[in-house]
């Protein structure tokens, strides 16, 4: 699996040098910040509502990389390059969800801390958040990388990226936001819509690189 | 597995339109072959279909042995001193110890520190086609491999050929500037294509 490591190291090291990363966090908080001010400084209300808040701002946060996941390396013919070593564009999707979750799901979860400070969340309610998040994200990398893959090509990707991964991020959203009061039951609904995007996402994107090269 | 690259009864239709129809041709270890023929003939194409990108609309494309394949785009990181960036294929294709040796053949050593993005267009088609020798590939599917390139990078290009065949290597070139290559055949496109 010596093209899987180098994949993954690979881009990587290209989302955390390239800003990406920092550009992630810094949307996310921002965007989380935004509802204070929208629905006004009532502390209790806040504390109800702020576990919620974070799933909204992490799921706008995950729509920001699309465009540069896979479109960047279809151009550069970086793909191209695989296909003629007899490497599967299914294999490149899984190391690239793998890559994306690294650069996306932890700092994720870092900023999580800092945006329960911002909103003054209970500790029991960000902890709840961040075991949501660490099971919810890689089913968003996952969905993201399937996504960039489809709309690689397409004129306006990024507003039709969207459009497409949104409403099927919506599952996530429920379960996710619901696991911070609903418990083990929601929980596990969040892990199985997880799981179901990360082992369907690979031959989605693989299809979807591979019919672009034609 | 003996190296080797066949096209047989090839029909290659892109949009509606067929580029070429039943074209054969066949190279053994050592052959060579240049792609000639006037511009949107169906070259690029032909490289494509060689390399698996693609696949004919009628016909088999026989290929044995590893293919590199050296196309307009570099596929090498723009950020990442060159050296850095054609090491990431070499560790992938397993051969890290061609790196050095594909830097000295297109004469790139000097230049190997500074990032792709800071390349000119001569030294990134130089650096592609180091990529090319540094892959260890038995066959080379090289297309328009002397664009952007100098009198004397040609020279670095067609000697770079001349030491991959006798190695037992095969090299399929898609150009449309003269290239010296000792006895390869020539696939003339211009001459079989129909426009419908």
């Amino acid at each position: 699996m010596g093209m899987m490591a180098a994949l993954i190291t690979r881009d990587v090291r290209r989302a955390w040098s390239g800003g990406g990363v920092t550009l992630v966090v810094a949307f996310f908080l921002l965007a989380t910040i935004l509802f204070p001010f929208a629905i006004g400084p009532d502390a209790a209300l806040l504390a109800r509502v702020g576990g919620g808040v974070i799933w909204a701002a992490a799921l706008l946060a995950a729509l920001l990389p699309v465009e540069r996941l896979i479109a960047p390396d279809a151009d550069a013919g970086v793909l191209d390059q695989f296909a003629v070593r007899g490497i599967s564009m299914m294999s490149v999707a899984m190391a690239k969800i793998v890559a994306h979750w690294l650069g996306f799901g932890p700092p994720l979860m870092l900023a999580a801390v800092a945006a329960a400070g911002l909103l003054d969340l209970p500790g029991t309610t960000l902890l709840a958040v961040e075991i949501g998040l660490l099971i919810g994200t890689p089913g968003l990398a996952a969905l993201a990388v399937a996504t960039s893959a489809l709309v690689t090509g397409v004129r306006g990707a990024g507003a039709v990226a969207g459009l497409v991964m949104l409403p099927l991020a919506v599952p996530l959203l429920i379960f996710g936001a619901g696991s911070i009061e609903g418990g083990a039951g929601a929980v596990k609904l969040l892990a199985a819509v997880s799981l179901l995007l990360l082992a369907g996402a690979p031959f989605v994107a693989g299809a979807a690189m591979r019919a672009a090269m034609d | 597995m003996s190296v080797a690259l066949a096209f047989d009864g090839v029909t290659c239709v892109r949009g509606g339109r067929t580029l070429f129809a039943d074209l054969s041709f066949a190279l053994a270890p050592g052959g060579a072959a240049l792609v000639i023929g006037p511009n949107g003939v169906g070259k690029s194409s032909l490289v494509r279909l060689a390399a698996g990108l693609l696949r004919p609309t009628h016909g088999v494309v026989g290929v044995a042995g590893e293919r590199a394949l050296l196309t307009e785009a570099s596929a090498l990181d723009p950020e990442v001193p060159l050296v850095r960036a054609l090491e990431f294929w070499a560790r992938i294709d397993g051969r890290m110890d061609m790196v050095e040796e594909a830097l000295a053949a297109f004469d790139l050593s000097a230049i190997a520190n500074i990032p792709v993005r800071l390349l000119s267009t001569g030294q990134r088609r130089r650096a592609g086609l180091a990529r090319v020798v540094a892959s260890g590939a038995d066959l080379w599917l090289l297309d328009e491999p002397a664009n952007g390139l100098d009198v004397s990078a040609v020279a670095m290009l067609e000697a770079a050929i001349i030491v991959h065949r006798a190695r037992g290597g095969i090299a399929l070139a898609a150009t449309h500037t003269p290239i010296a290559i000792h006895a390869a055949q020539h696939i003339d496109l211009g001459m079989s294509s129909s426009w419908g």
